[in-house]
């Protein structure tokens, strides 16, 4: 576990703020672009990049210990596996 | 952490945030589990899916977004106010996300009426009559948009406790795990709407 905690500065947050806003707009405006089924793995590709920017400055999880760091990558490997096994198993049905 | 454990004044604040982190795992399953309907209907219906994304207000939706981004952006705000000391500008910063949190659950509320109001709602004769993906987009639109607004409430609540906490000066920066559990809370309801906003309003 991480001894001391960061203070992530009003500036740094607000930047962040403003990024969020901007990739909003982006996914916006993506979705008026006819891409076929690119189309959702776009909107899904800028929304995992919210997502991060989210996790990592928001949830302070750029600085947390591994023990965070670690049990948070298992959820996603293990949400991963339910998303992933799901398909195979509809798939060849 | 043995040195926590014998100095009664201390408190762990890492082993309270680990426990709300895994909580957030449980809640990230959950949400994933519905998400991964979603997606298994989307490839099996992906013609009523884009119809049925097509009555969602866009406007509703942006503003949505918009509102949470802000409002998680005011408590990530407010958890560096109460780190430097800056207790007035923690309590305004939890005020406003409270604040954005009403305004949220007001658009809902028109949405679903709107919604409602046309005949769509579960089990309603139009969704009963109609293709079977239609009624399953919306039957997942009103089963993922309502969980989410629930857990709206509930971090709504988990806010305004830690605002009571702030004003009575219980949360110092020493000590402020019960404000940094809400503000987790919170940012992971609005991580939940990053998802459904471009799946169930953007989709074409």
């Amino acid at each position: 576990m991480e001894k001391k905690d960061h203070i992530f500065s009003y500036k740094t947050l607000f930047y962040v703020l403003l990024a969020l806003l901007a990739l909003t707009g982006v996914t916006v405006g993506a979705s008026y672009v006819h891409l076929g089924k690119f189309n959702v793995w776009m909107a899904l590709g800028i929304a995992s990049l919210k997502a991060t920017l989210v996790l990592m400055v928001f949830m302070h999880l750029k600085f947390e210990g591994r023990a965070l760091i670690l049990s948070f990558l298992s959820t996603v490997f293990f949400l991963a596996i339910m998303i992933g096994f799901t398909f195979w198993d509809v798939a060849f049905r | 952490m043995i040195s926590q454990v014998n100095d009664p004044g201390k408190t762990d604040e890492a082993g309270k945030k680990l426990g709300m982190w895994l909580f957030l795992y449980t809640e990230i399953i959950l949400f994933g589990g519905l998400f991964v309907l979603y997606a298994v209907y989307l490839t099996r219906y992906p013609n009523e899916f884009i119809e049925g994304g097509k009555e969602l207000s866009r406007m509703f939706g942006v503003i949505n977004t918009v509102i949470l981004l802000i409002s998680s952006f005011a408590v990530a705000a407010a958890i560096t106010a109460v780190q430097k000391g800056q207790r007035k500008i923690a309590l305004w910063a939890i005020g406003g996300a409270l604040g954005c949190g009403g305004i949220f659950l007001v658009n809902k509320y028109f949405e679903w009426g709107h919604k409602i109001a046309l005949g769509i709602y579960p089990n309603s004769d139009r969704l009963l009559d109609g293709p079977d993906g239609q009624n399953m987009f919306f039957g997942l639109y009103y089963v993922i948009t309502g969980l989410h607004g629930l857990h709206i409430v509930i971090g709504m609540t988990f806010l305004a406790v830690s605002f009571g906490f702030v004003l009575a000066g219980q949360v110092t920066a020493k000590r402020f795990a019960l404000l940094e559990n809400a503000g987790l809370y919170w940012h992971l309801v609005d991580l939940i709407w990053i998802f459904v906003f471009p799946l169930f309003y953007l989709i074409i």
